[in-house]
């Protein structure tokens, strides 16, 4: 039910993914962040078993931090995604992350670049990619809309288009989205879509 | 019987553990380091023995950053140094990692103590030859705080404190001209202290500047001798001072 989806653009990488935390029948909140920012400028959006997303994912930040801090320049972002899937690929035969990834970050060199890694470590560079059912739906929207070279305002259209697509399609929809997005300027929020406001006790 | 006790760190008959007393022998024989504390900045400042012709210069910093809010020089076998120095990189990643806070600067220096006292105690090695002086603000409070590590492994804070070649010099210095500084005026201090016993000049110290938005930042050879000379005047300016009055009888 988790859906997570990303895209790049002209100088940029998007990321989407849904904010609920879900314990079988039960939704435990409806304002999880799941897109982390790994570094200034690379953000991971994870989907998969609850535990091992948040675990793994602050595993790889700070191990980006120390690679920073000991050699003096950040990770690339394929260096970064490299690493992760190398992580995933040995604990695939012990004791596996059940986590899926959209990496996404920005370069000065190479510009923006979308890395695809799902939990048994395969490594995809991507221009869009998406996990979970909701990938149905926003995969067949960006196959329909997406060229490269898009700008923000039309990414974001395709964006929202996908997540009206996941809203109106699919059986247990997540009611609320956070938007990322990743350039020259940085990793940063970029919005929310909330149809569910997350009540609190008063 | 007598005189195994030079070669592994085991006591002494009058109580010397002289593996250590060695190390910190190795330690005033290395580059002057000086550290001094102000009330919203704190600057490291290390003497750099003049570079080889062909030695790329910037390949050698020996300020380092250990978190984006701690930093270390030191004093003694830089190769040592560069162990002590990834062990507390990783500490302070996996201090974040397991309770999602940055270490405090206390923190960092009582694992480094922690871990130079730990081969003052076991057998076959021998302690690391270097004293650290180690800066940061509180994550939380704010405050600036400089710690300094010898290789005993005991640990304390200062307000100002100096390590390595002549640093009982220069630490005479700090302790007739400390007070309490800010911004330029403690990177001032700290280059004054340093200028005691090394020559003069931005190509022969090593300067860098901590502050609580800015993180640390290290000081261009043009910035260090724009300084100096800032130095040089006012200590001219206090020469005339002293010779001038009593001419005017």
């Amino acid at each position: 039910m988790e859906c997570v989806f990303g895209l790049v653009g002209n100088g940029f990488a998007i990321l989407v993914a849904d904010t609920s935390a879900v314990h079988s029948i039960l939704v435990h909140k409806s304002n999880e962040d799941k897109i982390m920012v790994l570094d200034s400028h690379k953000l991971i959006a994870a989907s998969g078993e609850p535990g091992d997303r948040v675990q793994f994912t602050e595993f790889i930040q700070k191990n980006v931090a120390l690679y920073q801090f000991r050699n003096g320049i950040p990770l690339t972002t394929a260096a970064a995604a490299n690493f992760t899937r190398g992580e995933l690929a040995t604990a695939l035969r012990k004791s596996p992350y059940m986590v899926n990834i959209l990496l996404a970050g920005y370069d000065k060199e190479t510009g923006p670049s979308l890395y695809y890694i799902d939990y048994i470590a395969s490594l995809h560079k991507v221009d869009k990619g998406a996990f979970g059912y909701g990938s149905y739906f926003s995969l067949s929207m960006m196959d329909r809309h997406f060229h490269s070279g898009m700008s923000v305002e039309e990414a974001v259209d395709l964006v929202d288009k996908c997540i009206m697509e996941i809203r109106s399609r699919l059986v247990v929809a997540p009611p609320n989205f956070v938007i990322k997005i990743v350039d020259k300027d940085g990793a940063r929020e970029y919005a929310w879509r909330e149809s569910v406001k997350e009540t609190t006790v008063s | 019987m007598a005189r195994y006790d030079r070669a592994i760190t085991v006591f002494s008959p009058d109580g010397h553990l002289f593996q250590v007393e060695y190390a910190l022998e190795a330690v005033r024989k290395g580059n002057a380091a000086v550290g001094v504390r102000g009330t919203d900045t704190i600057v490291l400042g290390v003497e750099k023995k003049s570079a080889a012709k062909l030695q790329d210069s910037r390949s050698v910093r020996k300020i380092v950053s250990l978190d984006n809010h701690i930093a270390l020089a030191c004093a003694g076998l830089k190769a040592d140094a560069r162990v002590l120095i990834n062990r507390a990189r990783i500490e302070c990643q996996s201090h974040r990692l397991t309770v999602e806070d940055p270490a405090t600067v206390e923190y960092i220096t009582r694992y480094i103590a922690g871990l130079q006292q730990k081969y003052t105690q076991s057998g076959g090695v021998r302690p690391f030859g270097l004293s650290t002086l180690i800066v940061g603000f509180d994550p939380y409070t704010g405050i600036p705080a400089l710690y300094q590590t010898d290789p005993s492994g005991t640990f304390s804070a200062w307000k100002a404190n100096a390590t390595g070649r002549n640093s009982n010099s220069m630490r005479e210095f700090l302790e007739k001209n400390y007070k309490e500084t800010s911004g330029r005026e403690t990177t001032k201090l700290a280059i004054r202290a340093l200028l005691e016993v090394v020559e003069s000049g931005g190509k022969n110290i090593e300067v860098a500047v901590m502050t609580k938005e800015h993180g640390l930042k290290q000081l261009d050879e043009a910035e260090i001798d724009a300084i100096v000379a800032e130095i040089e005047e006012e200590k001219a300016a206090a020469e005339a001072a002293k010779k001038g009055p009593p001419k005017e009888t």
